[in-house]
């Protein structure tokens, strides 16, 4: 039953990532016209000749306050782990 | 580690840290950036506690102070963000001020270090930020690693 059960859903997997491949825009025709303005105007709306930094910090700043918030719980987490490790064998 | 090791670190730590440096000045002129040249100075960081261990680093290196050098950069940069909520928040209010405020001419260019806006001085808090997270990450597994009592 888990073999019949798992053997559909990898059909089911494979075919809708066959699909999708298929559905791709084609390259260099992107959906939206995003890119085009920002590679036109970056430069003279944020000042910064890198677009990827124009489009990380100015036009997409809340994505990467979202990653510096990732960071910040990655570090919170390593020191919250190991110090209360070595608190544990102290006592011990 | 041995006499060599610690040498050949001791004369290579300054070119990473002065590379690092540059990568996070420059992330709005060239590829690069805040979240690179903070790794590549970690790596630094590293590297000494590699060849030095862990418990002669952190005679130099607190745990504290690189929370709160961490927790500063977070604030820089959410204040910057702040900054801009004249128009909208993560706004470059900066732009045309005479501070980073130069525009650089439409196309390729050579680049000039007074543009950007607010990009580089972001760059600069998340630069710090990553330096002291990653940094404090290397250090904390070392001395936990190496059984030395981490100091507060």
């Amino acid at each position: 039953m888990r073999r019949i059960a798992a053997a559909v859903s990898l059909t089911v997997l494979v075919a809708l990532l066959v699909a999708s491949a298929f559905l791709l825009h084609p390259f260099g025709n992107p959906p939206s016209q995003m890119d085009d303005y920002m590679i036109q105007n970056s430069q003279a709306e944020t000042g910064a000749n890198n677009v990827v930094a124009a489009v990380l910090f100015d036009y997409r700043g809340f994505d990467t306050l979202g990653e510096a918030t990732i960071l910040f719980t990655a570090v919170t987490g390593v020191m919250m782990l190991f110090r209360a490790r070595r608190k544990e064998e102290g006592n011990r | 580690m041995s006499k060599i090791v610690r040498t050949i670190s001791n004369q290579l730590i300054l070119f990473i840290l002065i590379f690092g440096l540059y990568i996070i000045m420059h992330g709005h002129i060239t590829p690069g950036g805040g979240f690179q040249g903070g790794a590549v100075v970690a790596s630094g960081a590293a590297l000494i506690i590699v060849a030095f261990g862990s418990h002669q680093v952190q005679k130099r290196l607190k745990e504290r102070h690189l929370s709160i050098m961490e927790s500063g950069g977070a604030l820089i940069f959410i204040g910057l963000a702040f900054g801009g909520l004249a128009t909208v928040f993560f706004y470059n209010f900066l732009v045309g001020s005479p501070v980073f405020g130069h525009i650089p001419p439409s196309g390729p260019n050579p680049g000039n270090i007074w543009t950007g806006g607010v990009i580089p001085l972001m760059n600069i808090a998340v630069g710090l930020k990553v330096i002291a997270g990653l940094s404090a990450i290397v250090l904390v597994m070392a001395l936990a690693s190496s059984g030395e009592e981490i100091e507060e």
